[in-house]
């Protein structure tokens, strides 16, 4: 089995790709990772659905305010600079392309951009939030993700299978080997671990990679 | 013009069986608890209000608060966009058994819906849940080389909120983000009742800081010291008490 970066070496992948000043709203779970690795000197402002922009990070423990909380309903604080608004216009932020990066993760992404990150089928209660939502608006839809399914099965397909969140809607995929690029209807290969050749890396994606230029070397510190 | 009501018990007498009713609140944070369990009262006293429609963003959690109604069976369907919790259960226990209706909605979708309810706007157009099986059966419609869903507004015919401060005329301020749907909903109700922490003259608030002016309001009942829903959960509390 290949080596590949841990879901934090991801999440840092993805943090290095965030400009200073960004507006920038990560999906609830591993894409709140990101937060932690921004580049030194570079501050993005944090967007969650329920109503705040500019938030701080987690309260020490017996600190929480739980009226002062994150769309994963994990505690929040306030910082200098920090708005409050109610939810229409928090979705007018994420619908009226104002945020700048979403990263959202994702069960398959499909070569046109489609994106299945809600529901893994008809079973159960079925929940969906902000998903859809926040796949339409922000200026760049990136999603982080394994490359292949904990049983091995690829994730970067040529059509999802399960129920979609949005069409066409990523721009960017971090994965645990690669970076890919959605351009055209295609993907296309950036980044890839250095120890892992084309072959295998396609041979673990269900979809052909395309190349546009140079691959780079996807390295990552250990975080 | 005064629009405080003395009691609990009678700002939440004149919701009928049947009734739509939005919720404030995103979880725990703006939750009107002590609205909620007034009318579980009354419904333990009663048997009315039953076969309620309830439009909040969840399907409660533990056993207060929306979960304590769902579990008292006085509600029939829910309108949500993520009806999981930390703990879902007396939801999903009566919804896998087909006792109780859902519509899913998606969060901004549903935001908006409201919005437009108390707007006046019957019907928009959004990208979200384009090509998704939420928007199979919506009319779609092209902007600018961009497909669309053609969504509904939504109204109720009364809204149960929570806010930090209010004045006899009904204008009022929130906190943090438990102020979330509330505006939105205050505006969408036939009747608008809210719970507030602290009630002043009018003129205690800064025109400037109104968040929710006075004419989308309709009740206002003191609650000094509410309740947070999460603080409720992890203390593992019941809704009535459970006694031995």
């Amino acid at each position: 089995m290949t080596a590949k970066l841990s879901n934090a070496q991801i999440a840092w992948r993805a943090a290095q790709d965030i400009q200073d000043g960004a507006y920038v709203n990560l999906g609830i779970g591993f894409p709140e990772v990101v937060a932690r690795f921004q580049p030194p000197g570079r501050q993005a402002i944090f967007h969650t659905e329920n109503g705040i922009l500019g938030f701080g990070e987690a309260p020490a423990p017996g600190e929480e305010d739980w009226d002062l909380i994150n769309a994963g309903k994990k505690a929040v604080t306030i910082k200098p600079g920090t708005a409050f608004f109610h939810h229409a216009d928090s979705f007018a932020m994420v619908r009226g392309g104002h945020l700048d990066v979403a990263i959202l993760g994702a069960y398959q992404v499909a070569q046109n951009g489609d994106l299945a990150n809600w529901s893994t089928g008809p079973k159960g209660v079925p929940a969906v939030g902000g998903a859809m939502d926040l796949v339409h608006g922000a200026k760049r839809v990136a999603v982080i993700t394994d490359h292949v399914t904990k049983d091995g099965k690829p994730k970067l397909l040529e059509a999802c299978t399960l129920p979609l969140t949005g069409v066409g809607c990523v721009t960017r995929v971090y994965t645990s080997l690669a970076v890919v690029d959605i351009v055209d209807g295609r993907f296309v290969l950036r980044e890839k671990l250095a120890a892992l050749s084309f072959d295998d890396l396609q041979s673990l994606t269900g979809a052909a990679l395309h190349l546009d230029g140079d691959v780079a070397d996807l390295t990552c510190p250990e975080v | 013009m005064d629009k405080r009501i003395a009691t609990l018990a009678q700002a939440v007498a004149e919701i009928p069986d049947g009734a739509s009713v939005m919720i404030g609140g995103f979880g725990g944070s703006g939750a009107p608890i002590e609205l909620i369990h007034a009318l579980i009262d009354r419904y333990l006293a009663t048997g009315s209000p039953r076969n309620l429609t309830v439009i909040n963003n969840n399907a409660g959690n533990g056993h207060v608060g929306i979960a304590a109604m769902i579990e008292q069976g006085m509600v029939a369907k829910m309108v949500c966009s993520f009806p999981r919790s930390a703990d879902p259960r007396v939801f999903t226990e009566r919804y896998l058994a087909g006792e109780i209706e859902l519509e899913l909605v998606p969060q901004g979708t549903l935001a908006e819906r409201i919005r437009a309810g108390g707007a006046g706007i019957p019907a928009f157009y959004t990208p979200t849940g384009f090509g998704t099986d939420l928007a199979h059966d919506k009319p779609v419609a092209e902007f600018d080389g961009r497909s669309y869903v053609q969504e509904r507004w939504l109204k109720a015919d009364f809204a149960l909120i929570k806010a930090e401060t209010g004045d006899h005329l009904g204008n009022l301020t929130y906190r943090m983000a438990a102020r979330n749907f509330a505006p939105l909903m205050a505006m969408a109700a036939a009747r608008t009742v809210v719970q507030v922490s602290h009630v002043v003259e009018p003129g205690g608030i800064d025109p400037e800081a109104v968040v929710t002016p006075g004419i989308f309001v309709d009740a206002i009942v003191t609650v000094p010291h509410p309740a947070q829903e999460e603080d409720l959960n992890r203390a593992n509390a019941y809704y009535p008490k459970v006694t031995a």
